[in-house]
């Protein structure tokens, strides 16, 4: 059906060529300027610095930790600084990094110009969600630099509410904070999308970034509120000494991994369904064929919204839940995998027989792709009840966990990040360095967490600082693999911000993609377009045909040259 | 009329569509909301179901006639806010004013006779805490139980109360508009917006009363 359906698409124009164009990066001048604005692309760049800094702060304090583990031995730091290293690098990648990655960067600058709206149905609470991360950020970011926390990120009771010595409700009171920018983007988006979509835009020819992001502003919505109140109870507990979580005093701890495992589960699918959502973008414009299964891969991000939901139990299986409890569990668990799966095929489907190029985005699309259905079967292999005893809290878990959130999400966020790149500045990313960037992160990410699997399902504990001198070799194998990703990761912040002085010219649509963002100029002017779009047809509207024969032409001509 | 016109936003294509907006994100926010409570309530069953006994004991401390009292004063209080939405969409300026300022004064009695219930609680050695002192022979298989009913007894009022203060803020923005005639016929969902919001903390105590003050009164009969 696709290859009969040359659909001659008109390439889009670039509205003005003229390089003094006025658009939303040079509008308005000066510090005043960004820090007012309610201008949800220039909110997305806020964002976008903010996270990039708390990255650098998480992937800082992994560094240490991978030179501590180096050696078998306590080295480099006590075991005491050792415990705060390995919390505060969860604490700062998870809720300063990787929870609003996606959605507060590329979904704050792409969902009003993908549904074709002016802006945010809420700018300033959009806005003002920025303020709030911020102010929740360097609360803990105070408490990081007063001595840290040694709780691990869970906060279990009752070491954190009684024992231990460390900023533990400064630390709460900044996620605390921070939960309800997470919660106020996750608003705007559900009424943005519901409200602002452009004259035709119907729900199936929404493209899936949209979907996915839909999907993810309803775990925001439903789950952090009760990581609020869950770290709130908390921090009153330490303060005031009540006994909700503690045993001591008639509590129950384990309601308190109830409580804080029903956000920090669906948590995880706030980091991955934006991911996903990017890749279902990346994955049919570098093969320019339609998404295959379109309704499919859109009701998968729900129901992995929903299921996500009813499986945090199985982050207590030896917490001393009932064994139906885990019974139940481990079976949603499983069910949890279709909807994953279904993307996971139709992505792969969609490239089939399709024309592909292998562009920067495609690369970490394609990584995706492989590092998740890794990460995502390891995942079965936890969700069962035996195995699931004998490697539980061991690397077998930080390596499962690391390949979804960093290989999936963060994969995802680079894709991303490349992908919309031109359209976000005006610019174009160095190409070759792109693509040598997304080899070393697929590397060293493998060489960093492959090891992992092997070294925990022999028996390695997480969370200490010493071990047997048997797991040196793979231990020092992830290590270095950490360094290569750290390069990884470096070499790209180093040529997107040169690019943005050196870089090419973007045009309005680099890639030849479809969707409303790129019938835009790049950079997109202050209301996006020019002239409210009207949608007529569904997404994803490529020719594989038309790709090929486009190429064609082109070696044609390079011969006759 | 041109100023109707100036009330919809840049981002909005029209009045109707910045409505619906609005009203869409306060019942996603209301969502939000009961899930916020909801972690609380879950607490709340878990140790209900676990101590029956002792909460039921431990809720004998508090006092229902003042209770009761809070809470007609509380209903009536969002009688007062649906009529005064009311008035608004009639375009009745003075209606809006006065029916905001007694929903306000309604609203801060409720607070001003919880603070005074507060207090009592201070009294009585019965605010969790080093202080914290109940002595009843009949929670001495559980002696931390009564101090977890008070803990979440002070939790969830107090959240209850703070969402009240919140209200009473945004009350005195509304009544500021109000009293500049910014709303009409044509707009008056800040009003409206703001009234599902107060209802919702109206609800909220309709469930806390009888969780808290009412436990045992059908055993009474």
């Amino acid at each position: 059906m696709d290859s009969t359906q040359n659909v001659e698409r008109q390439s889009p124009v670039d509205i003005i060529t003229d390089t003094v164009r006025e658009h939303y990066l040079n509008a308005r001048y000066g510090l005043k300027s960004w820090l007012f604005t309610v201008d949800h692309k220039r909110i997305a760049i806020l964002y976008l610095i903010t996270i990039t800094l708390f990255f650098f702060v998480g992937g800082f304090f992994a560094t240490m930790i991978r030179l501590e583990l180096a050696t078998p031995e306590g080295d480099v730091v006590s075991a005491e600084t050792y415990n705060k290293l390995f919390t505060m690098h969860g604490i700062v990648m998870v809720f300063f990094f990787l929870i609003p990655s996606i959605p507060a960067v590329l979904g704050n600058f792409l969902v009003p110009i993908m549904i074709g709206a002016r802006d945010m149905a809420f700018p300033k609470i959009n806005l003002l969600s920025w303020y709030v991360f911020v102010v929740g950020g360097i609360i803990s970011f105070i408490a990081i630099v007063m001595g840290g926390v040694d709780t691990g990120w869970t906060f279990y009771t009752p070491y954190s509410t009684v024992y231990s010595n460390s900023y533990v409700v400064l630390t709460g009171i900044g996620i605390f904070i921070t939960g309800f920018s997470s919660i106020l983007t996750g608003l705007n988006f559900i009424v943005t999308i519901h409200k602002m979509r452009a004259p035709g835009l119907t729900w199936y020819r929404l493209p899936l970034f949209i979907w996915s992001n839909y999907a993810t502003s309803i775990i925001m919505i439903l789950g952090t509120p009760v990581i609020a109140i869950t770290v709130l109870l908390l921090a009153l507990e330490r303060g005031l000494g009540l006994g909700i979580f503690n045993p001591a005093l008639g509590g129950d701890p384990v309601l308190f991994q109830h409580l804080f495992w029903f956000y920090s589960h669906p948590a995880v699918y706030i980091m991955i369904l934006p991911s996903m959502g990017v890749i279902s973008e990346v994955v049919t414009c570098f093969s320019r064929r339609r998404i295959f299964g379109y309704k499919f891969v859109a009701y998968a991000s729900l129901g992995i919204a929903v299921i996500g939901f009813l499986v945090w139990g199985h982050h207590m299986f030896v917490s001393g839940q009932s064994a139906y409890a885990g019974m139940i569990f481990s079976f949603l668990s499983f069910v949890v995998a279709i909807p994953s799966a279904v993307k996971v095929f139709n992505w792969t489907t969609t490239m089939y027989k399709g024309s592909i190029s292998y562009q920067t985005p495609m690369l970490y699309a394609m990584g995706f792709i492989g590092l998740f259905v890794i990460g995502g079967m390891t995942g079965l292999f936890l969700a069962t009840l035996g195995l699931n005893v004998h490697v539980h809290d061991t690397y077998f878990v930080v390596a499962h966990f690391h390949y979804i959130m960093v290989g999936g999400a963060v994969m995802g966020y680079l894709a991303g990040m490349h992908f919309w790149w031109p359209k976000m500045t005006g610019r174009n990313y160095p190409e070759g360095w792109g693509r040598f960037s997304a080899l070393m992160v697929f590397v060293g990410f493998n060489l960093t967490f492959f090891p992992q699997f092997l070294v925990g399902y022999l028996g390695m504990p997480r969370r200490y600082h010493v071990y047997p001198p048997e797991f040196q070799v793979l231990n020092v194998m992830s290590s270095a693999g950490a360094s290569i990703l750290a390069v990884g990761y470096l070499i790209p912040l180093i040529y997107l911000i040169w690019s943005l002085r050196y870089g090419t010219r973007a045009t309005a649509n680099p890639y030849n993609a479809t969707g409303l963002e790129w019938q835009t100029s790049s950079p997109p002017p202050v209301e996006n377009f020019y002239e409210t779009p009207i949608v007529t047809e569904e997404p994803y509207q490529y020719s594989p045909i038309e790709a090929e024969k486009e190429y064609a032409l082109r070696q044609k001509e390079e011969i006759n040259v | 009329m041109s100023d109707t016109h100036s009330m919809v936003a840049h981002q909005f294509d029209d009045a109707l569509q910045q409505k619906e907006a609005s009203t869409v994100g306060m019942w996603v926010f209301l969502v939000t909301e009961i899930m916020f409570f909801g972690g609380l309530l879950l607490a709340y069953f878990i140790y209900r179901t676990s101590y029956p006994h002792e909460f039921l004991i431990a809720s004998h401390e508090l006092n229902v006639t003042i209770g009761t009292i809070n809470t007609c004063v509380l209903l009536t209080s969002s009688l007062t806010m649906a009529l005064a939405v009311h008035a608004a969409q009639m375009g009745n300026r003075k209606g809006q004013v006065i029916l905001l300022v007694v929903t306000m004064i309604l609203g801060a009695t409720f607070l001003v006779v919880k603070g005074f219930e507060y207090a009592e609680k201070f009294e009585h050695h019965l605010v969790p805490g080093s202080s914290f002192h109940f002595h009843s022979e009949a929670t001495l298989q559980n002696p931390g139980a009564p101090e977890i009913f008070f803990s979440l007894y002070f939790a969830l009022t107090g959240l209850h109360a703070f969402h009240m203060i919140i209200g009473l803020g945004l009350m005195t923005w509304l009544l500021v508009k109000a009293k500049r005639g910014r709303f009409s016929p044509q707009y008056y969902n800040p009003v409206e917006v703001g009234g599902l919001y107060w209802h919702f903390v109206d609800i909220v105590w309709i469930f806390l009363f009888p969780l808290l003050y009412l436990i045992d009164r059908s055993m009474l009969v």
